[in-house]
């Protein structure tokens, strides 16, 4: 079958919603669009591929496939695409996703256009838009070999519309490298305290160094340490811009400055060596706006900043500005959201 | 332990950026080695270090990229080598890989093959997965840090979105390297003045035994992205509950609750 594949990207069993915006996108290009789904008892994310658009689905389950490993993945799709042809398969921008594409196209002797923010088909080929530096301009690419492997920039492409009653015809295929053959083993595996998906979040409030400027807390008396009072103050801090977070229903982000001092993790980082997020909504608290900031957020629909530097750079890119200490304005905007939203 | 490191030369991130006839200007912006790789050196360093080792840093690219191998030998790296051609002038990533993949076998007796993240210019993170398929050796990407390491195994942590995932793997392998592993260190003055003294080894396409590889991704057209035309509205009151009271009204009436 030709058309348009969509790789599904998930965690054990757990669609990233960015893989229904894939589908829906994939849609959009006009063709007859198959899912691919890999994995073990994951056949459930089949239905939802169907909800959302995809025609078939062919279904890779077996116990080599049961923890996420490129070799094994990234040989099973070469093998399906070598068999059936497809035009172009499409992924969302994860770390997996990626790292699959980039296999599959050293397969093929094909091409990757990555984290592309529009796509269109021009004649035989795809053209895309690909931010480079750090978002600071834009390339047009395009793929001369196929299949053309994309992966999409979350949220770049919209919010996907289910639809309960399509279905369609599920096709098993096996995998393509018997365990034995396989190089790596995963051995263990630990959630992280406090994971947030900031790619997929519709809203994200973040802070900065300004966090460490917390007037009134006296941190327990073991904590003796100029430094650890500070990080343990900001931490403090961060928990107030989560309530925020929470009121909103949105993740926490970060500024480097912030994680560098370790206030917060590195994977809350927003930035050029952080994720690159595209929320609805995007609440920078004492963050000053550094152009490597920006260059994380600076796509998102709605920025407000809350800074007590009038003058800085955060406030040119902000919708809405307040001038003044994150400390008093931050309780007030929950209290004001709860209301508000009924929460 | 032989261990093969590339960096890559890429503005400084507050460069600003323009573009003219199609080509990337960044004015007299420095250039710099790309951030990302810093953590790969440092990676590459630190496992040389424990395993009696050797830190070999390669990089593809003009003249000027000798700057970024200097960076790694003033780090502690061994030996620094520049690939240049000017037909790989346009190489896509796919092209790059297979020269990378090329200079790790032209080395010879390679363990472990270590690069950055992503480089901050182009932005695609594709060189780890794409280098480890031509060599046919393992990919472990986003590493945060090596668990164990011995002649035939390593065993390491991956940051990866959801959590952390610990993967045992055959060696040879290639590892990406994320900003957990360890703050890299700086170079030394001893470190800068071996390093000014090197010498910077230049490796052509016909020495690697390749001819060009050829680029599958085009680039047609490279623009500065549409201006942000933002309307700024700075939010005052008497009190935080007054402008929080009005922020949260207009925040609202914006729809993107
Ligand atoms: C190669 C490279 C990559 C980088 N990548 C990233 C990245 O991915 N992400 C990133 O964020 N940065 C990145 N940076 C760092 C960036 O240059 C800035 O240093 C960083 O963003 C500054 O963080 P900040 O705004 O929190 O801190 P600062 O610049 O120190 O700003 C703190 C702000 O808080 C305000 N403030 C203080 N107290 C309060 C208060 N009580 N209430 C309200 N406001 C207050 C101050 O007025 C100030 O504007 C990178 C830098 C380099 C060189």
């Amino acid at each position: 079958m030709a058309g348009t594949w969509v790789y599904v990207d998930h965690f054990k069993g757990t669609a990233l919603p960015a893989s229904y915006e894939a589908i829906a996108a994939a849609k959009a290009l006009g063709s007859p669009v198959t899912a691919l789904i890999f994995g073990q008892g994951v056949d459930a994310l089949a239905q939802s591929a169907f909800h959302y658009g995809a025609d078939a689905v062919l279904l890779g389950e077996d116990a080599s496939l049961a923890d996420y490993r490129a070799e094994a993945y990234a040989s099973l799709l070469s093998k399906l695409a070598k068999e059936q042809q497809p035009d172009a398969v499409l992924f969302p921008t994860s770390s997996r996703a990626r790292e699959i594409a980039a296999m599959v196209a050293i397969d093929l002797d094909t091409g990757v256009l990555v984290d592309v923010t529009e796509i269109s088909q021009e004649g035989e080929g795809f053209v895309a838009t690909h931010p480079i530096y750090a978002g600071k301009l834009l390339s047009k690419v395009t793929v001369a070999a196929k299949p053309a492997l994309v992966t999409l920039r979350g949220r770049a492409f919209g919010k996907p519309v289910a639809d309960a009653s399509r279905s369609g015809t599920v096709t098993k295929v096996a995998a393509a490298v018997a365990e034995g053959d396989l190089q790596t083993k995963v051995v263990d595996y630990a959630t992280v305290e406090g994971r947030v998906s900031l790619a997929d979040a519709a809203v994200i409030v973040s802070g900065g160094r300004g966090v460490a400027n917390n007037p009134a807390l006296t941190p327990p008396a073991e904590i003796t340490d100029e430094k650890e009072k500070e990080i343990w103050r900001a931490q403090q801090g961060f928990s107030m811009i989560g309530e925020l977070a929470q009121a909103l229903n949105g993740a926490v982000g970060a500024s480097r400055a912030a994680v560098d001092a370790g206030y917060i993790p590195y994977a809350n980082q927003v930035g050029q060596t952080g994720k690159v997020v595209s929320p609805d909504l995007y609440i920078a608290l004492g963050i000053s706006g550094a152009i490597q900031h920006l260059a994380g957020m600076r796509t998102s629909k709605v920025i407000v900043a809350v800074n007590k530097d009038p003058d800085a750079p955060i406030f040119k890119l902000a919708r809405f500005g307040v001038v003044g200490d994150l400390y008093e304005i931050v309780p007030a905007l929950t209290k004001a959201f709860k209301e508000r939203l009924s929460k | 332990m032989k261990i093969a490191v590339f960096v890559k030369q890429v503005p400084d991130s507050a460069a600003k950026l323009s573009v003219e006839n199609g080509t990337v200007n960044w004015g007299d912006a420095p250039l710099v080695i790309n951030p990302w790789d810093e953590y790969a050196v440092e990676a590459a360093l630190q496992l040389a270090e424990k395993h009696n080792g050797e830190v070999a840093a390669i990089s593809l690219g003009a003249e000027d990229a000798k700057e970024a191998l200097k960076h790694a030998l003033a780090m502690g790296a061994n030996s620094a080598t520049l690939i240049s051609d000017p037909a790989l002038a346009t190489a896509d990533a796919a092209a790059a890989a297979k020269v990378f993949a090329a200079a790790v076998q032209k080395l010879g007796g390679v363990d472990l093959v270590i690069f950055g993240k992503q480089a901050i210019d182009s932005d695609t993170g594709l060189a780890a997965a794409m280098t480890a398929r031509v060599l046919g050796w393992p990919v472990l990407s986003l590493v945060a840090s090596i668990a164990a390491l011995d002649a035939g195994t390593i065993k390491l942590e991956r940051a990866i979105e959801e959590g952390r995932q610990v993967v045992e793997s055959k060696l040879p392998a290639v590892l990406s390297i994320v900003k957990d592993f360890a703050e890299p260190r700086y170079p030394s003055f001893m470190g800068i003045r071996k390093a000014s003294k090197a010498e910077v080894p230049l490796w052509s396409l016909a020495d690697l035994g390749l001819s060009a590889p050829e680029s599958k991704v085009r680039w047609s057209e490279i623009s500065a992205p549409p201006a942000r035309e933002v309307s700024s509205e700075m939010v005052t009151g008497a009190s935080a509950d007054e402008i929080a009271a009005k922020l949260a009204d207009l925040i609202i009436a914006e729809g993107v609750l």
